[in-house]
């Protein structure tokens, strides 16, 4: 297990101009990347659909990867997505998901079944064809670059320590500093297309 | 059931929209009476398919596919739609989607006699609780409203409805 935030400065490395979708990584990832418009830090648009969101725009733009850091809660919220990225096989997208077994922005309630999903075994059993697992960080940012040279869509769950939150929400620290509107037009203004 | 009325709406004129309406991908969830239009969206070239296996992961598709410039539509029966609230809250009021439902209405009934079935009952207010305008189709002779539809969303940057009130009539072929 290990600290989000190592993982991302790993991955930095390695992003080229992909576009990323930082999900529960997004505090983070704000902080760290240098091409804030290809990115699309959300929050909590809807309880789940970062991946169906995610998927949906490397439909849109298949010249680019698409990178998703999507969370074990967000995706059982919609697991079925699975199946539908699974039969569309987007080559360009990348499926991170931070599995730190927990609702951590409410205080740390274990997502169901917790310990014991293997979220790999369940996207290869979607139909992904290229599935990876790591509760190492040396060793997933071994392999990060042979990850991110197979097509996709490729599946790659970790284990991560909860960054859990126990504020109110109206006291916690705002880390999105753009509306999903601004988000969003930033990258189209960015990509060329046309509003 | 057929009633023998001879207005009926064709998977024809629904796709003829989706192509003047430059849409380019239609996100899904088969309802029972759209099978024949299925077969025509397959073979049109100019649309990809994206089947999802719950209605409320086709407002997230939709919102990213319109963040990459595409022009999604949703296809779902009212059953599904209203499975979808909060998604729709989230994924399509929240980043502006301009896209239209059009929506397989199970259970209506053309002259408004109660049928069985509870979910076209349910499925104006729920629309009307989302302040999203709708459109009811039932015939070819509605066709324009699909229009009025699109055209609604993209000026509005909101979802707009149609409601396809064919159920008993033979829009399965």
């Amino acid at each position: 297990m290990f600290h989000t935030e190592d993982f991302l400065k790993a991955f930095k490395l390695h992003r080229g101009d992909a576009i990323v979708v930082p999900g529960r990584g997004g505090k983070h990832w704000v902080k760290m990347s240098d091409q804030p418009d290809l990115d699309l830090p959300l929050g909590d648009p809807a309880m789940g659909g970062h991946a169906a969101f995610a998927f949906g725009l490397a439909l849109a733009q298949p010249q680019r990867r698409v990178v998703l850091f999507d969370s074990e809660g967000d995706l059982q919220m919609g697991l079925g997505i699975l199946l539908t990225i699974a039969e569309q096989k987007p080559a360009n997208f990348y499926h991170f998901v931070l599995d730190n077994e927990c609702y951590a922005t409410t205080g740390g309630q274990p997502v169901p079944n917790a310990r014991n999903v293997d979220y790999a075994l369940l996207a290869k059993g979607a139909g992904y064809p290229r599935t990876f697992a790591f509760t190492e960080l040396n060793a997933l940012t071994a392999a990060l670059p042979d990850i991110l040279g197979q097509p996709g869509p490729v599946f790659v769950t970790m284990k991560v320590h909860a960054d859990v939150e126990n504020k109110p929400i109206n006291e916690r620290v705002r880390w999105r500093t753009k509306s999903w509107i601004q988000v969003v037009s930033d990258l189209q203004r960015k990509l060329g297309i046309a509003a | 059931m057929n009633d023998g009325s001879p207005a009926h709406l064709s998977p024809q004129t629904v796709l003829g929209q989706l192509k003047q309406h430059g849409v380019t991908h239609v996100v899904w969830l088969p309802d029972s009476e759209t099978n024949w239009l299925y077969l025509l969206m397959q073979a049109e070239p100019s649309l990809t398919l994206v089947s999802v296996p719950r209605e409320g992961l086709a407002c997230s598709v939709a919102a990213g596919l319109a963040a990459g410039g595409k022009v999604p539509v949703i296809l779902v029966q009212n059953t599904g739609l209203m499975e979808s609230g909060d998604s729709i809250r989230g994924w399509l009021f929240g980043f502006e989607v301009p896209v239209v439902f059009i929506v397989g209405m199970r259970g209506w009934n053309r002259h408004g006699a109660p049928t069985a079935d509870t979910a076209s009952v349910y499925t104006e207010p729920f629309l009307n609780a989302f302040r999203i305008n709708y459109y009811l189709v039932e015939s070819d002779a509605d066709a324009q409203r699909i229009t009025v539809a699109f055209n609604e969303a993209k000026k509005t940057k909101r979802p707009v409805a149609v409601l396809v009130g064919d159920e008993y009539h033979g829009f399965n072929r």
